[in-house]
């Protein structure tokens, strides 16, 4: 894995089990298919708060963003039980 | 080596909600604090409890201490400290609302007091009526704690090492702790970190355990880095399991689900709770249909292609009231596992959940471990708090409600404590006298730079978690505990022997899994060799061979050392601060 990828890895360790599981595997099945917009707004997904990623990433609710919602869309698609 | 060094007067490692009450405590005080985490701040574990703080406010219902302090005494299996259980129970009322003065945003009533839910184990008037002493903020009370502390500690300039991690204590020959050393992730350099005092909050270790609860970074590093100081870990056998998780990934299915009809099937299409509660059946408490779960597996009539869990069926509910009642579930459900339960059965299993054991500890947060004649001397310079400690409150299983509680509580008793301690340690003392240790970390670390074939981390990982899972879960009989020494022995040398995937230096996460699987493996030795060691049942830690709990032999703490992995025994402290002591007795509700 390159250094960046890496440290999306890293920061892709969350507070809570079902982030980690969400977001973790993205990383290895989903992140390297996203173009450059898209890596941008899973970044600024991953910033969020722990409490506010749980609602989007179990399908509660959506990001107003756009762009986050398509990545938040493409996290879900690609998780594999 | 030269090594780059920091001086505070006080370290903190881990910046869950324990790790930054302490830290705010002592920012307050004008001490200067470091504050090392391996992730951001608010990532930390405490973010993800949700139910709620235990004080008895009697906002809700008639309440006062002593009735927390009788279930809690109870709820311990009656292994918890009275003193440190007084303690927390009286401060509980005071540090809820200073924490909402802080900005925790509680849930009210309607008279704009507090709001207070029931939970399981709190009684009104030592074992009578239900009680509601759990206070929450929403379903978020971790979260809005977290986060408050932290601003807190912003504001009172605590300098966080955020993306730290820590390897090992630094120990002097006189046996005072001075500081640590620590590895920052974005770079691969290391720091030494050196502080008067050293306070350890660090979380659990539920990652010992394939099916379980924590988040990732819950892997125990802290009791690690102190068994490897050759201190001793308390009370590890006491692991609390919840009945029904996601089989093999661990999300939680919360006791709701059975509460509204839904009941659990074998391989054989048995409602087979049936057979082990006559009359609660599904409803039995969390520790008998946790058994029963694994005896079915192991007996052979789990499902799935492995035969490795059960069913937990709730269709025949109906897609209104599962939609209605029990949306988390389902969405859980249908994003973890492609499964709608409104169509479907959920696959379930025991899931690890907390973590009794830890870094022995008195009432102040100072490490204590026995020396000749007394079971209590404080070890100079180190403190531990929160899940990673044992106090004890919560004994041999902890109450809902208690742990956020613990958490406050402890972490500013420490902070008090340590305030007193750097008024009487006024200088760093010589680092040089640490060298050995230092050394000794150092030379951890090198062995994984030097081998180039091996096993990977993640195989052993992996290996390690069925391991504990299969021979140290809620099935527990001499047999199985001994097969589970011998396998997890095994692993030991076989993670002796494992490789890192990556040598580079920038962000490199396979090196921090590597440490993080040398203090599981530290850590699921210390657990499974206590378990094996108790023959008897009290609270999380129950044994086939022996159903009962048996105070005459067993009514004491395990202390685990490291080295020879040793067992020695310490009393429990029944005595509590000013009211009468708890005697033992049956533990029935």
């Amino acid at each position: 894995m390159d250094s960046q990828k890496e440290q999306l890895y890293w920061r892709c360790r969350r507070g809570m089990l079902e982030l980690d599981e969400l977001l973790q595997s993205f990383l290895d099945q989903g992140f390297d298919k996203l173009d450059d917009e898209q890596r941008v707004a899973f970044q600024q997904l991953i910033r969020l708060q722990d409490q506010e990623l749980l609602p989007y990433l179990l399908g509660q609710t959506l990001p107003t963003d756009g762009k986050m919602a398509h990545v938040v869309n493409c996290i879900r698609h690609a998780y594999r039980p | 080596m030269n090594l780059e060094c920091r001086k505070f007067d006080a370290l903190v490692i881990g910046a869950g909600g324990g790790g930054l009450r302490a830290a705010l405590q002592l920012s307050q005080a004008d001490a200067s604090v470091a504050v090392v985490s391996k992730v951001f701040p608010t990532r930390s574990h405490t973010v993800a409890a949700q139910g709620g703080m235990n004080a008895a406010l009697a906002n809700v219902s008639p309440d006062n201490w002593h009735w927390h302090m009788y279930d809690t005494v109870k709820g311990s299996d009656y292994l918890g400290d009275q003193d440190a259980i007084e303690y927390m129970c009286r401060a509980a009322s005071h540090l809820v609302i200073e924490l909402e003065h802080q900005g925790v945003p509680f849930s009210r009533l309607d008279n704009g007091k507090i709001y207070q839910r029931p939970f399981g184990g709190q009684s009104q008037n030592f074992g009578g009526a239900q009680a509601a002493r759990t206070c929450a903020a929403a379903d978020r009370t971790g979260h809005a704690i977290l986060h408050t502390l932290y601003q807190q500690n912003i504001q009172a300039r605590t300098h966080f090492f955020d993306e730290y991690f820590a390897i090992d204590l630094l120990m002097d020959k006189d046996g005072f702790v001075l500081g640590a050393l620590v590895l920052r992730i974005e770079t691969g350099e290391l720091l030494i970190i050196e502080a008067k005092t050293t306070l350890l909050a660090t979380g659990g270790v539920g990652r010992l355990f394939r099916t379980n609860t924590n988040a990732r970074i819950n892997t125990g590093d802290g009791m690690a880095m102190v068994l490897r100081a050759g201190i001793p870990l308390q009370d590890m056998e006491f692991f609390q399991f919840h009945p029904t998780g996601i089989a093999g990934k661990g999300m939680l299915i919360t006791e709701g689900v059975r509460g509204e009809g839904g009941y659990l099937l074998n391989g054989d299409g048995e409602r087979f709770m049936e057979r082990y509660a006559p009359n609660a059946k599904d409803l039995a408490s969390r520790d008998v249909v946790s058994r029963a779960i694994a005896v079915e597996v192991r007996e052979g009539r789990g499902c799935g292609p492995d035969k490795d869990h059960v069913m937990l069926k709730l269709d025949h509910l109906g897609s209104e009231i599962i939609k209605k009642r029990l949306p988390g579930i389902r969405d859980t459900c249908i994003t973890f596992l492609h499964i709608d339960p409104v169509e479907q059965p959920i696959p379930v299993f025991p899931t690890a959940h907390y973590t009794m054991g830890g870094i022995p500890t008195n009432r102040y947060g100072q490490v204590v471990v026995p020396v000749k004649q007394s079971p209590e001397e404080p070890i100079p310079g180190l403190y531990a708090v929160g899940e990673c400690a044992c106090v004890s409150v919560h004994g041999a299983n902890r109450l809902g409600g208690n742990s956020l509680l613990d958490i406050v509580v402890f972490g500013r008793a420490a902070g008090n404590h340590i305030i007193e301690f750097l008024r009487e340690n006024r200088y760093h003392r010589p680092m040089q006298n640490a060298q050995d240790s230092i050394d000794r970390a150092l030379a951890r670390l090198a062995r994984w730079e030097q081998r180039r074939e091996g096993e990977t981390v993640d195989e052993l990982r992996k290996e390690l978690q069925k391991t504990m899972e299969f021979y140290c879960g809620v099935f527990r009989t001499r047999d199985v505990l001994e097969q589970g020494v011998k396998k997890m022995l095994e692993i030991e040398q076989r993670v002796a022997q494992a490789t890192l995937r990556d040598h580079s230096q920038v962000f490199n996460t396979a090196r921090i899994e590597a440490l993080e699987l040398e203090n599981l493996v530290d850590t699921g030795l210390a657990t499974v060799v206590s378990a094996l060691a108790r023959e008897e049942s009290r609270g999380a830690h129950s044994r086939e061979d022996f159903p009962e709990r048996d105070d005459q032999r067993w009514l004491k703490h395990s202390l685990y050392y490291q080295e020879q992995n040793r067992l020695d025994y310490k009393p429990v402290r029944i005595k509590p601060l000013t009211v009468e002591s708890f005697p033992p007795k049956p533990r029935v509700y």
